[in-house]
């Protein structure tokens, strides 16, 4: 994969884009240092002895004449143990080592390697000499946190017989065995691997999405459900909880291995992550979640080219743990950054634009990118099954979902978690918009509720309908004033209110709250719904629907989600049904 | 400060295009390299590489762009732009390409720091978590400031967001601490605004401890795009270096953003939206994340850049793209200003994402966020109920919507409404709103806690 080293020099700097000259031989996708600094970059355009190069780091100070070096080899990522609980910019450097060597401020030009050197991991073999192995089968593993085996593969591309292997203390540049192939050459295998990120890594098969990726927010599991293997796209206006919801999902989802990836977002938001991580448990595991996260953190005032190939590393580690069979999630926000950062680059190089200055090709990026989501038999000779789902924020200018990123994200997403702004002024967290929101994944997690929840679809479809009918009424209420609906209809109006607090709003911040599990999912809405069947009779025999609301019983119904143990939901409920009773008793002695 | 003399002098000026002039034979000019321009009545400005080759370089200049002709003389100097730091700065005033505008001379330092890439390592950043009382009700109950913060006020021209800008100045910093300072940057106000922050600042002492760079409206456009970048070089090193918690004032973001559009017109860039350049949103960030903590350091950067929407409009790219940048917004409208309602600070869209970091107990009240959440709530529905009423009549509204619109119109005149010169504690706050919510049914409290309504609610209080 790699090639023969050339240098040529620079030949004229316009922010990012940097043309260069001499660079024989070079091809598109190559590596290339630039300069005195050895700035780091990618050859994304040659047109005769023109090279236009992508430069990843602040060009200030970079002068033609300067050398470039082509690698001849492709953006990779290093893969190995190390990973865990890192976090890295957009091109897999750590940020906590550039921290500790360079100060609080980012300086560029530092060459830092993404796994540490340093230290020594305890591999365990899990094959002996003389074993058959092939590429992806696992040679041993390294115990990487409390929650994370990490399992070395044979590198991709290798097959043979397993020489030397021995268990001990390694460090990631140390071989850990030796393979020889068929045609008599030594493989020297090692713990760091790497990979080019714009290539998805292969697998033997992929498969149907059979189980849900459950994240403990309601309104998604319930109404709008993700599945491991699968791509969920988030978009909405500022403030609208892209971020919250996104991170919800790191924290609480019953994935092994989150990626977060940061593109092109908030510096605080990074270091607040990075705050909370260490500190919050895993409700499955009760280990710590920074036990399972990598972040990469490329915020927006870092070089904006590197936004772009921050995902690719992302999806590249994601896919790389997958292949050692686990299921991992990866984050993204938002995806507009990475678009914008396309379009910098398409403008730089004077392409011509399609859409609001974004390149022709935008659609093909985005399909190209969520493609690496899915659910697969990895390679190796014993079966093994990972995935790889996808979540992306979208940012729209304005709001506007009919701008390209958007737009196109929706056409290549198997969920859609339309956020509004309204539901968000409001304070209606996570406003997630329920009559534009869509998911694909509802027939393959009939089967996963069904271990919950023996009537899931249909208390779900009675849910969704009631949600609608209400926003039909609303509207002729908006015009008539709700007093002058009829008590049937008012009770709708009731009723979706009473879905819409007590079981979509879902606060972030709230100790119960913040993550609901199936069984507190399921009984709660049994509740709500069961509810207005049973109020409806009361309705029907001339009982004005105030008189229901005024129930204290009634009120606390929008308190069950911060009620911990399903008795607790069933008490309220309880006596609910004995203050509808009363009510109606008082009513037919009044009308008898 | 650019008093560098070494460097070659060019006087091979091709073209000039608005802010931007080909320099021909220039050899080895490096990218963002600072020039200084001598025009040919002797007047000289600064400049930057924006695009360097071989032979030649394309410049774009801060100052005034009148006068700029062939016949010009082009220092390369060989470093980027860099400006000196010192205590000394404090309590000074300059204008946008950092010269002294108080009589002083130029300022001196060892510290001498690049002006356009300052990026804290996201790692390294300590996430803001301390209350900042500004005094203000809305500001401090719905969407608390916290300090490190980067919070704007989306304004319209006319509406008093320079009045509550000092208020936030006059009473966050609070009296006799003497780690507290303000960095002050003007883009293209009136001297009228600016006369006003001046005689505030001096009201109460904090002249003294502002830093202050002036690019008013007669100013030439081009340099509003390095003042907010000196400003906030010199708020990082008081804050980071001199250990203090800056407060820094940046008004009126949308001159800087007009400028930023000039500048790509003259470069012929395909636009993104309303002809403002596709990296705006990028440009801001570098401005707008400058606020911060920093792990292990005592000093704060605590950022309000104030703007004012074109037409009212918060769609429109500029407050767009700061609202994705910044951690919340504090929305100004016509519509409460003219009600008489001062502050006129809409909460509704309003937010301050780190609120719930900086509040709670032992920062603030540990009911604090749950008023807050019903609060917005309760003046929700009460503001639903206000537009109904004007389509139906009052008389049309049920009894519970009749409830929530008085309690939306005794929010805005006891809880928003207040004086520019009165500073509300934050119990004082959390008095107001409770005695508001206590118009409605207990039992709708439902964004509070039982515990917290057992607490704090007056018909509770009372009681016990
Ligand atoms: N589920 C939630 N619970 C409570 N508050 C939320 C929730 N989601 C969003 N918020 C509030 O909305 C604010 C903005 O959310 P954020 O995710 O940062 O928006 P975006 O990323 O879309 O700009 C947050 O700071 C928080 O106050
Ligand atoms: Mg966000």
């Amino acid at each position: 994969m790699s090639g023969r080293e050339v240098v040529g020099k620079v030949k004229r700097v316009n922010g990012s884009l940097v043309i260069a000259e001499g660079l024989t031989g070079a091809k598109i996708g190559d590596v290339v240092y630039i300069g005195n600094l050895k700035l780091i970059g990618e050859v994304v355009r040659i047109t005769g002895e023109d090279f236009a190069l992508q430069c990843y780091e602040d060009t200030s100070g970079l002068q033609p004449g300067e050398p470039v070096i082509g690698t001849g080899s492709p953006l990779v990522a290093e893969l190995g143990p190390g990973l865990i609980g890192e976090i890295f910019d957009g091109l897999e450097r750590s940020e906590l080592e550039l921290w500790r060597i360079s100060g609080p401020f980012i300086k560029k030009g530092y060459k830092i390697a993404p796994l540490r050197r340093d230290k020594k991991w305890h591999f365990v073999p899990r094959v002996r000499v003389g074993d058959e192995v092939q590429e992806g089968d696992i040679l041993g593993t390294v115990q990487e946190s409390s929650v994370i085996e990490h399992r070395i593969m044979v590198p991709i591309g290798v097959r043979g017989v397993v020489k030397r292997i021995e268990e001990g203390d390694f460090t990631v540049d140390e071989t850990i065995a030796e393979v020889e192939t068929a045609s008599g050459n030594m493989v020297e295998v090692k713990m760091a691997q790497t990979w080019p990120v714009r290539i998805p890594r292969p697998y033997r098969e992929r498969l149907p999405i059979t189980e849900p990726l459950f994240t403990g927010q309601r309104v998604i599991d319930t109404f709008f459900p993700i599945a491991k293997g699968g791509t969920a796209a988030i978009p909405g206006g500022f403030g609208s909880g892209k971020t919250v919801t996104l991170q919800q999902i790191a924290k609480w989802s019953d994935a092994d291995i989150v990626i977060y990836v940061g593109c092109g977002e908030r510096g605080n938001e990074m270091a607040d992550i990075l705050t909370h991580f260490p500190e919050l448990e895993d409700p499955r595991t009760g280990k710590k979640l920074i036990e399972r996260a990598i972040f990469i953190a490329n915020v927006s005032n870092l070089p904006v080219a590197a936004r772009e190939a921050s995902v690719y590393f992302g999806v590249t580690i994601a896919e790389y743990f997958r292949d050692q069979g686990y299921d991992v999630a990866v984050i993204v926000d938002s995806t507009s950054r990475w678009a914008e950062a396309l379009r910098d680059m398409s403008g730089r190089l004077e392409e011509i634009p399609a859409e609001e200055g974004y390149p022709a090709y935008l659609a093909e990026r985005i399909a190209g990118f969520y493609e690496r989501a899915g659910r697969v038999i990895t390679l190796g000779s014993r079966e093994r099954f990972g995935s790889v789902t996808i979540m992306g924020a979208v940012s729209p200018p304005g709001g506007d979902f009919s701008e390209p990123v958007t737009s196109t994200t929706v056409r290549y997403v198997g969920a859609l978690w339309a956020l509004d702004t309204e539901l968000a002024y409001r304070r209606h967290f996570p406003a997630i918009n329920w009559l534009r929101s869509f998911t694909k994944y509802v027939d393959v997690l009939v089967d996963f509720w069904r271990k919950h929840d023996p009537e899931w679809v249909r208390y779900r479809e009675r849910a969704l309908s009631i949600l609608e009918e209400a926003s039909r009424l609303e509207e002729i209420a908006s015009v008539v004033g709700e007093k002058s609906l009829p008590e049937e209809q008012r009770l709708i109006l009731l009723e979706s209110e009473m879905i819409r607090e007590g079981f979509l709003v879902q606060n972030a911040f709230h100790p119960v709250d913040r993550y609901c599990p199936p069984e507190r999912q399921a009984k709660i809405l049994h509740v709500l719904v069961d509810f207005y069947d049973l109020a409806l009779p009361l309705i029907k025999s001339g009982i004005p629907v105030d008189k229901i609301r005024e129930l204290r019983s009634v009120m606390e119904l929008l308190r069950l989600k911060e009620k911990e143990k399903v008795e607790e939901i069933e008490e309220v409920f309880e006596r609910v049904k004995k203050d509808l009773q009363t009510l109606r008793s008082k009513y037919e002695v009044r009308t008898a | 400060m650019f008093e560098e003399k070494a460097g070659m002098v060019y006087r091979t000026v091709r073209e000039v295009r608005g802010p931007l002039l080909l320099v021909e034979g220039v050899r080895g000019a490096k990218y963002n390299e600072v020039v200084e321009v001598k025009l040919a009545d002797g007047t000289e400005i600064v400049g930057t590489v924006l695009d360097a080759f071989e032979d030649k370089a394309v410049i774009q200049v801060f100052g005034q762009t009148e006068g700029l002709s062939l016949d010009t003389a082009v220092r390369f100097t060989g470093d980027v732009m860099r400006i000196p730091l010192s205590d000394e700065l404090i309590g000074r005033v300059f204008n946008g390409s950092f010269k002294p505008l108080d009589g002083l001379p130029d300022p001196v330092g060892e510290e001498r720091r690049e002006v356009f890439v300052s990026v804290i390592n996201p790692a390294a950043r300590e996430p803001p978590s301390e209350f900042m009382q500004t005094g203000i009700s809305v500001i401090d109950g719905m969407n608390s400031l916290v300090r490190g913060q980067k919070l704007p006020i989306f304004s319209e021209a006319g509406l008093p967001h320079n009045v509550m800008a000092a208020q936030v100045a006059r009473q966050s910093t609070v009296l006799g601490e003497e780690d507290f300072a303000v960095v002050f940057c003007a883009m293209g106000i009136r001297h009228e605004e600016y006369d006003y922050f001046r005689r505030e600042f001096e009201k109460t002492g904090a002249l003294d401890r502002a830093v202050m760079i002036l690019n008013l409206a007669d100013d030439p456009v081009i340099e509003r795009i390095l003042a907010p970048r000196i400003a906030l070089t010199i708020a990082e090193y008081i804050a980071y270096d001199l250990d203090m918690h800056v407060l820094a004032i940046l008004t009126d973001m949308t001159s800087y953003c007009e400028a930023l559009r000039s500048i790509s017109v003259a470069r012929e860039e395909v636009p993104a939206r309303k002809g403002y350049p596709g990296y705006m949103y990028s440009d801001l960030a570098t401005i707008y994340e400058r606020a911060g903590k920093i792990k292990g350091k005592k000093g704060s950067v605590t950022l309000m850049p104030i703007l004012t929407m074109p037409g009212g409009d918060i769609t429109h790219p500029i407050p767009d793209l700061t609202g994705y940048i910044t951690e919340g917004q504090l929305i100004m409208t016509r519509e409460l200003n003219a009600k008489g309602i001062y502050p006129p600070v809409n909460p509704l869209p309003s937010l301050s994402r780190l609120m719930k970091d900086g509040i709670g107990p032992g920062k603030t009240r540990e009911d604090h966020m749950e008023v807050s959440n019903q609060l917005y709530m309760a003046y929700a529905e009460g503001v639903r109920a206000r537009n109904l009423a004007r389509i139906i009549g009052e008389l049309g509204l049920s009894e519970r919507e009749r409830r929530y619109l008085k309690f939306a119109d005794e929010f805005e005149r006891r809880f928003i409404n207040q004086g520019p010169y009165e500073n509300r504690p934050i119990e004082r706050t959390l008095e107001i709103a409770w005695d508001l919510l206590s118009m409605l049914p207990e039992d709708e409290l439902i964004r509070i806690s039982e515990e917290n309504i057992r607490k704090y609610h007056p018909k509770h209080r009372k009681a016990t």
